[in-house]
């Protein structure tokens, strides 16, 4: 944990499971636990990165945190207030300082609204200023994320994939955030373009001190854009440390694997590197007992098997979900 | 570097347009590039630089209209595939050049299991019996490691993963007689990077075995690094750079290639840094480009020159040609 620095969200075994219908004729139900008791601070000023791959529940975790899904148990905090308080006027307080960023810049913007409608929407909601006021905020808002404003009467298909990510921007700040979820904010984006977005997320972050939950599957641009990063695999955190700990120093099997698996940055010593053989990602649907890696993993052991890992500090902010690194076997 | 293997397919100065309504596109202008027997081709560059049409021309995937050669000419052994009627280029895509695509779930038939999707291609091909096609296509799933292959063969699309599809996809691929080129167009796309590691992996074991080449498309300068033994990086339609893959990743002199490799969030001159060296601006419009380079407004080296003509080859070496104006004002690094 920085020093001095306050949480501004609290999570706490958070879980929100999907009941959806089993293949075949049957009415048969059962449960996809995407966020299956998951507990962790994101700190004011921070970039805390999550990454994990599809179907690990890095989506469902941000989106519930937002309260875009009901949980299913738990708790969210925002400043020790419970996100998931009954009264709707007080949720509406507290969404004014939490937004998100999403990935589909073509999705998730509505084709039928003008740019300046689209990026306004906010401060009509909450009705804040006058309309001229929300006119020169509109107009402020872009020359902050890079479009011309003079571009605000355009429709969403005017504008390239990147500056529609721009729009998204700006329309997550409209309101003076103090969180952002961005959720494969880049992900959609050519890579010249993307590396545009993840500056002007930089410029963003040190000018304004905003706090950025920051999910992606693109290990490299978490590395890049994280101060702390956790790991997600089938639901449950399985590592989380600060940035260059858990680059540096990873303990758990599914971490070393997604390092390994990453693709090179340059051909040199490619014949050398070691080769994965670890299989597929099971169906978060019936996840294996015990832990839900043990069946990929090199190290499992019986306990593996038997019973899931908790979460335990191996260094001072380094924990990791193991019982093999926890030498607990 | 190892020496010249006998070219197996030529692409030579290929031009290709498609006439939309609002206006023609110069998707692809004047490409030329030579695949070598048994090596890794990859074709590099962002969304509508032209690297899938130009694959596509290959085996005439393209829709025709709108789409249309305006020039060139696409040798392989021996015959230009461009003057190929519907009926000899499909016969030549199931025995010579095969091809992979990004989404295996849309490229493979759902309502027939995969085992027989691949024994036709046996069938059709080489009039073998059913039975000898399935006993082929079980010998093709060992080759490309799918588990139980006797009871894989019997699954549909949608009971496989996304990794298996694609294998399955690649074992179709195999699928000939002779199998001479391969184009996998974005192959691991899709994929999450733990199953993407497998089949790069699978990739570069089967090109060993079987000296197949392979025509790599990709946006990926990380499967770039991984695959390819030459790169043609691409850029709104044109061929901006080429070269052996190190040399690409070491000594890059075309201002659009360093700016890809610069982007990368993983480039190792960023340990330490807050801020990445990206490229300003857009891709222009397609359909308004000039005569001249068509990066010169995102250039930091670009002059006057640049905006009025399209620069000629400068060959650096052996393996490294470059199409830049200023190419000898890019350092590296």
């Amino acid at each position: 944990m920085p020093v001095g620095a306050s949480t501004i969200i609290e999570v706490r075994d958070l879980k929100k499971y999907f009941t959806i219908k089993t293949e075949g004729v049957s009415e048969e139900k059962s449960l996809l636990k995407a966020v299956d008791g998951v507990s962790l601070d994101v700190y004011e000023g921070e970039i805390l990165g999550v990454v994990g791959e599809s179907g690990c529940g890095k989506s469902t975790l941000g989106k519930t945190i937002m309260r875009l899904h009901d949980k299913t148990d738990g708790q969210v905090l925002y400043r020790g207030k419970d996100l998931f308080a009954k009264d709707p006027s007080a949720m509406k307080d507290m969404t004014l300082k939490m937004q998100m960023i999403f990935q589909d810049p073509y999705s998730s913007l509505n084709p039928r609204k003008k740019v300046s409608k689209i990026i306004g929407q906010p401060l009509d909601i909450h009705k804040i200023g006058t309309p001229e006021e929300r006119l020169e905020r509109v107009a402020q808002l872009m020359e902050e994320v890079g479009l011309n404003p003079k571009f605000r009467t355009r429709y969403p298909h005017q504008f390239s994939g990147g500056q529609r990510q721009r729009i998204g921007i700006a329309r997550a700040l409209a309101l003076n955030p103090e969180f952002i979820v961005c959720d494969e904010a880049v992900s959609a984006l050519d890579v010249s373009v993307q590396a545009q977005i993840l500056n002007l997320l930089l410029d963003l972050q040190e000018k304004y001190g905003f706090t950025y939950l920051f999910i992606a599957h693109d290990l490299a641009v978490v590395e890049f854009i994280a101060t702390r990063i956790l790991v997600m695999y089938l639901g449950r955190i399985v590592e989380i440390a600060d940035k260059h700990e858990l680059v540096g120093n990873h303990v758990h099997p599914y971490t070393q694997a997604l390092f390994e698996a990453f693709p090179a940055t340059s051909p040199k010593g490619r014949e050398m590197k070691k080769r994965i053989v670890m299989g597929d990602v099971p169906s978060p649907i019936n996840p294996p007992q015990g832990c839900h890696f043990h069946p990929r993993c090199p190290y499992a052991v019986d306990k593996c098997r038997r019973a899931y890992p908790p979460l335990k500090e191996v260094s001072p902010g380094h924990s990791a979900a193991c019982w093999v690194v926890q030498k607990d076997i | 570097m190892a020496e010249k293997k006998e070219i197996l397919l030529s692409i030579q100065n290929l031009s290709f347009s498609f006439d939309t309504q609002r206006g023609v596109v110069n998707a692809v202008r004047d490409i030329s590039l030579d695949i070598r027997k048994g090596e890794t081709l990859t074709l590099v560059g962002e969304s509508g630089c032209g690297k899938s049409v130009t694959a596509h021309a290959i085996n005439q995937l393209n829709p025709m209209p709108p789409g249309k050669v305006d020039h060139g000419k696409i040798m392989f052994r021996g015959t230009d595939l461009l003057t190929l009627k519907r009926h000899e280029i499909e016969k030549l895509r199931g025995t010579q050049i095969s091809m992979i695509f990004q989404e295996p779930m849309t490229a493979l038939n759902p309502v027939f299991t995969v085992g027989t999707q691949i024994a036709d291609v046996f069938m059709t091909h080489q009039h073998m019996t059913k039975q000898e096609a399935m006993e082929r296509t079980i010998d093709l799933f060992k080759l490309v490691k799918i588990p139980a292959p006797e009871r894989r063969v019997n699954s549909y699309p949608h009971q496989l993963s996304g990794g298996m599809r694609q294998r399955a996809m690649i074992a179709m691929a195999l699928a000939s007689p002779e199998p001479g080129l391969m184009i996998a167009d974005e192959p691991t796309t899709a994929l999450d990077v733990t199953i993407q590691a497998q089949i790069l992996d699978l990739l570069n074991d089967l090109k060993h075995k079987i000296e197949m080449s392979i025509l790599l498309i990709t946006h990926d300068m990380g499967v770039v690094a991984e695959m390819a033994d030459r790169v043609v990086v691409m850029y709104a339609g044109r061929k901006v750079e080429e070269a052996d893959v190190f040399s690409i990743f070491e000594t890059p002199r075309h201002p659009y290639t360093l700016g890809l490799l610069n982007s990368l969030p993983s480039n190792t001159k960023y340990k330490n840094a807050r801020r990445l060296e990206a490229i300003t601006g857009t891709v222009p419009d397609m359909r308004t480009i000039g005569a001249g380079c068509p990066f010169e407004n995102r250039c930091a080296y670009a002059s006057q020159k640049c905006g009025q003509e399209f620069p000629a080859e400068t060959v650096l070496s052996e393996s490294h040609s470059v199409w830049c104006h200023n190419y000898h004002m890019v350092k590296e690094g």
